[in-house]
């Protein structure tokens, strides 16, 4: 039998390649991700695990920053480096066999020190997306961290020791307009419905309904009903104690009909009603945390640098202030519900209209704004996204990881972790002992003499403890436990961190979804976790 | 991690999508045997790796295939599946006189899985902590689409795909009656699509797009190479653990969410002392007296509890209004089908 042959194109090679990963951050997810540019230094097990789930997906390039010539333990902790590899320059090697994974990255390996590309050529890092770097010594923690600081490149340091591990991100400044909530605040303005709804809304009549259509009422109009004939002897007040609530339902219960027997029918849509009366009927408003982004000094001072993320900001503050009346524009999004398909795509349509022409609004303050500061443009879908999200925005302002190693603000805040002891920041305590340890005596601790090691590792922890003002551990154990890691690296250690450090790598190139603020502690020995903001 | 014999079964072949989470095939083995190539690679990769592939379901195996196994680790697609490989483990339990398990014949099972940005890995020592049975509830119910509503009011754009797949595709059988819906048939795609979105049109929908409509004819589960890697990791730390006793296991059930920030959870999945996979006792389920057979066999198939398909009931004796009635658990027969 002859086949029917369908217009519409295959989808691409890439489409498919990628379709997995598509579904979650989108094809414009996607082109962010390809335009990424990631630096790693030190190319450890840790350090190629990360690029593993960098490179799979598809980041656009990557460079590896490594002096280091291959070992054999190297090669015995490291998936990505041969027998044939001993002797080679590690970052050459291994990023041979990780572009292996994907044709479409570009890679370049650095056969140089950091401390000397600082010194040289510091400019070398202002082409980086993000910064991602492992076993990195204390001094050049400082220094790296100091200038990417000063560039605006973010930055994420990572620790991998027996079954400890973690990640800092250091980042300057980081809005995210699509969080990706898991549960989306709804916006439907049945307190103060636009015209086109209020006028839809009030030409509805449930009670002359057949049975049949009774049933396929959206909730949306039954809540509203129900609301305006409480309203009659309510004074026009909007419904917001739980008492007030369940008069709403009683409401609705009376809107339900009843067989020839007086027993109420069950119809779903009424159901519906009921269950959304907790939290469709939340008064419209402007979320506090969004009244600070717009009224905060980037957004009130623009500049010709200020960021689009601003621009949209300050455009959206001008909305708020004018035609939105105090309200943010709106979502445009209709839940699903029972409903008949006429009344739900009226519904539908409605309420993207409506999202449009204010989107609209703000993209002209846009347009305004961007020919006042002579700036670059930002595109009509840019400012449709940003006010889709106008609920959600985030913005994380980060610190500089060089304050952790300052007394100060910093320093309180690990003590008060501390006082009740937090077994989770006590491996923070020794992540950066065995940081000191190695500057001291050039090893890790218990990688030739574990017994002789243990007091010179306690005397580093002692250290940083009384820089903090905290007494001294109770007991060694974790001291113990650290030297008979002898700093070696467990790849399935490595590997889980490497995953989960390749995510945020990628939710800063992506600028989707909220990254760890700031630190993230993992023990796989417990198998806990924890995460701090230093 | 040194570990040299390792046994891998995988019934599937290796598709482009699998490329953006899966680092040991290429371009070049699409349509290969995913078991075959992974083996090749890792002995190639890790010298003195002894790994053998196994190109076929876990069904097709054994007690005596999975009897010679210290520790089994699983990262499968289907709860059917997953329950299928916890009720073999079971079955090899074996118990003294005394009704004690016999610790030696207890096959750990490391299992991990993951949906986009989040992901769970656990523990099971068969007979001594919770199973797959035990914990069946922690598994959400699957989304379902009212036929009513996909035949006469359809809404969103996954009705309308549902609907050309439910109803009209049986209705025209576009490449004849013998050939079904192959949601991996990119034509099949295509026409469904097509389909849908005029059924979209005539409505008033929109948002019918081709991803979309795979996503419901395949009902896809995102996937990411982090998250994978970091269950994966997850769970070969905790097979490390069983193989070395460096130190104990986790206990016995985390779950990772990587969406807002990073988060993990461990706790402690309890028993169900009833279990019907692996308690060795029997569990008594409440019925109505009038209740018919159907109605029993109904509640098996239909409690979260029990979740049987095609259970088998065997009389046992009759005692006035009592009746006992032995239901198989044997469920590597009961969950035959994939």
């Amino acid at each position: 039998m002859a086949s029917p042959s369908p217009k519409s194109p295959e989808q691409s090679e890439k489409n498919k390649q990628y379709d997995r990963q598509l579904r979650l951050w989108g094809d414009h997810g996607q082109k962010a991700l390809e335009k990424g540019h990631i630096c790693l230094i030190n190319a450890t097990a840790l350090g190629t695990e990360i690029l593993k789930s960098i490179v799979l997906p598809g980041v656009g390039a990557i460079t590896l920053v490594d002096h280091n010539i291959v070992s054999d333990e190297d090669i015995g902790c490291n998936f990505f480096l041969e027998n044939i590899s001993q002797g080679l320059n590690r970052g050459a090697e291994t990023l041979r066999l990780l572009l292996e994974l994907n044709s479409s990255v570009q890679g370049h390996a650095v056969q140089e020190p950091p401390e000397q590309i600082l010194q040289d050529n510091p400019d070398f890092f202002k082409s980086f997306s993000v910064v991602i770097a492992t076993s990195l010594g204390e001094k050049t923690t400082q220094d790296l961290a100091n200038h990417l600081w000063d560039i605006k490149v973010p930055f994420i340091l990572c620790r991998s020791v027996g079954f400890l591990g973690s990640f800092r991100i250091q980042i300057n400044e980081h809005p995210i307009i699509e969080v990706h909530p898991e549960n989306e605040q709804i916006d439907l303005r049945l307190d103060v419905p636009f015209p086109t709804l209020a006028e839809y809304l009030n030409a509805f009549n449930i009670d002359d309904l057949d049975l049949k259509d009774h049933g396929h009422v959206p909730w949306i109009v039954i809540l509203y009903k129900a609301i305006q004939k409480w309203q009659v002897t309510n004074e026009n007040k909007w419904p917001i104690s739980r008492k007030e609530k369940n008069e709403i339902k009683d409401i609705i219960r009376g809107f339900i009909r009843k067989d020839e027997n007086s027993i109420p029918i069950e119809e779903e849509n009424f159901e519906e009603a009921l269950r959304a009366v907790n939290t469709a009927l939340v008064p419209t408003f402007l979320p506090v945390n969004i009244k600070e982004l717009i009224y905060s000094s980037s957004a009130t001072n623009l500049t010709k640098d200020s960021s689009s993320f601003w621009i949209m900001c300050s455009a959206l503050r001008a909305f708020i202030e004018a035609e939105g009346k105090g309200k943010l524009p709106l979502r445009g999004v209709l839940p699903d519900m029972t409903a008949s398909t006429e009344h739900y795509v009226k519904l539908q349509s409605m309420y993207r209209t409506q999202a449009a022409i204010e989107a609209e609004i703000v993209y002209r303050k846009v347009q305004e704004i961007v020919a006042q500061l002579h700036c670059d443009s930002i595109s009509d879908a840019e400012v449709k996204l940003f006010c889709r999200h106008a609920y959600d925005l985030h913005l994380i302002r980060g610190t500089n990881i060089s304050s952790e190693y300052q007394m100060g603000t910093v320093a309180s805040y690990i003590a008060g972790y501390l006082e009740e002891p937090d077994v989770m920041m006590v491996h923070y305590i020794l992540l950066r002992a065995v940081d000191m340890f190695r500057s001291e005596h050039c090893r890790a601790p218990g990688e030739w003499e574990p017994e002789a090691d243990i007091s010179k590792l306690k005397t580093c922890v002692s250290k940083l403890l009384s820089d903090i003002s905290c007494s001294p551990f109770p007991k060694d154990d974790h001291i113990h436990e650290m030297c008979r890691y002898g700093g070696a690296e467990i790849h399935s250690v490595s590997a889980f961190l490497g995953g989960c450090i390749a995510h945020e790598a990628i939710k800063i190139v992506t600028k989707q979804y909220k990254p760890v603020n700031n630190t993230f502690i993992y023990d796989g020995a417990s198998t806990n976790s924890a995460t701090f903001t230093f | 991690m040194g570990f040299k014999k390792i046994h891998i079964i995988d019934m599937d072949t290796i598709e482009l999508s699998n490329l953006n989470r899966q680092f040991l095939f290429r371009k070049n083995d699409i349509g290969l045997s995913k078991a075959k190539c992974a083996v090749e690679f890792v002995n190639k990769r890790v010298p003195g790796c002894e790994a053998v592939a196994h190109h076929c379901s876990i069904q097709d195996m054994d007690e005596g295939f999975y009897r010679q196994f210290h520790i089994v680790v699983c990262g499968l697609d289907s709860i059917v599946a997953r329950r299928w490989l916890n009720g073999m483990l079971m079955s090899l339990l074996q118990y003294n006189d005394d009704r004690t398990l016999d610790q030696s014949s207890v096959i750990p099972l490391v299992d991990g899985g993951t949906e986009g940005f989040k992901g769970n890995a656990r523990v099971i020592l068969p007979g001594m902590s919770a199973c797959i049975e035990c914990t069946l509830d922690l598994y959400p119910p699957q989304k379902t689409f009212p036929l009513c509503t996909i035949a006469n009011t359809p809404r969103l754009p996954e009705h309308c795909v549902e609907y050309v797949k439910v109803l009209q595709w049986g209705k025209e059988n576009p490449w004849g009656s013998s050939t079904t819906l192959d949601g991996d048939d990119p034509q099949h795609v295509a026409w469904v699509y097509e389909k849908a979105q005029e059924r979209a049109m005539k409505y008033g929908i929109t948002s019918v797009t081709y991803r979309l409509t795979q996503g419901v004819l395949k009902n896809i589960i995102p996937a990411v190479a982090s998250t994978n890697a970091a269950i994966a990791a997850a769970c070969a730390t905790e097979v490390f653990k069983l193989a070395s006793s460096c130190c104990i296991n986790m206990n016995n059930y985390m779950v990772l969410n990587m969406s807002d920030g990073l988060y993990t959870y461990t706790f402690n999945a309890e028993r169900r002392q009833d279990c019907v996979a692996c308690s060795n006792s029997t569990r008594t389920m409440e019925i109505d007296c009038n209740a018919t057979l159907q109605a029993i066999y109904d509640k098996l198939c239909e409690d979260r509890g029990y979740l049987m398909k095609s259970p088998a009931l065997m009389k046992n004796q009759f005692e006035s209004c009592e009746i006992d009635i032995e239901v198989r658990t044997q469920l590597k027969d009961t969950y035959a089908e994939k």
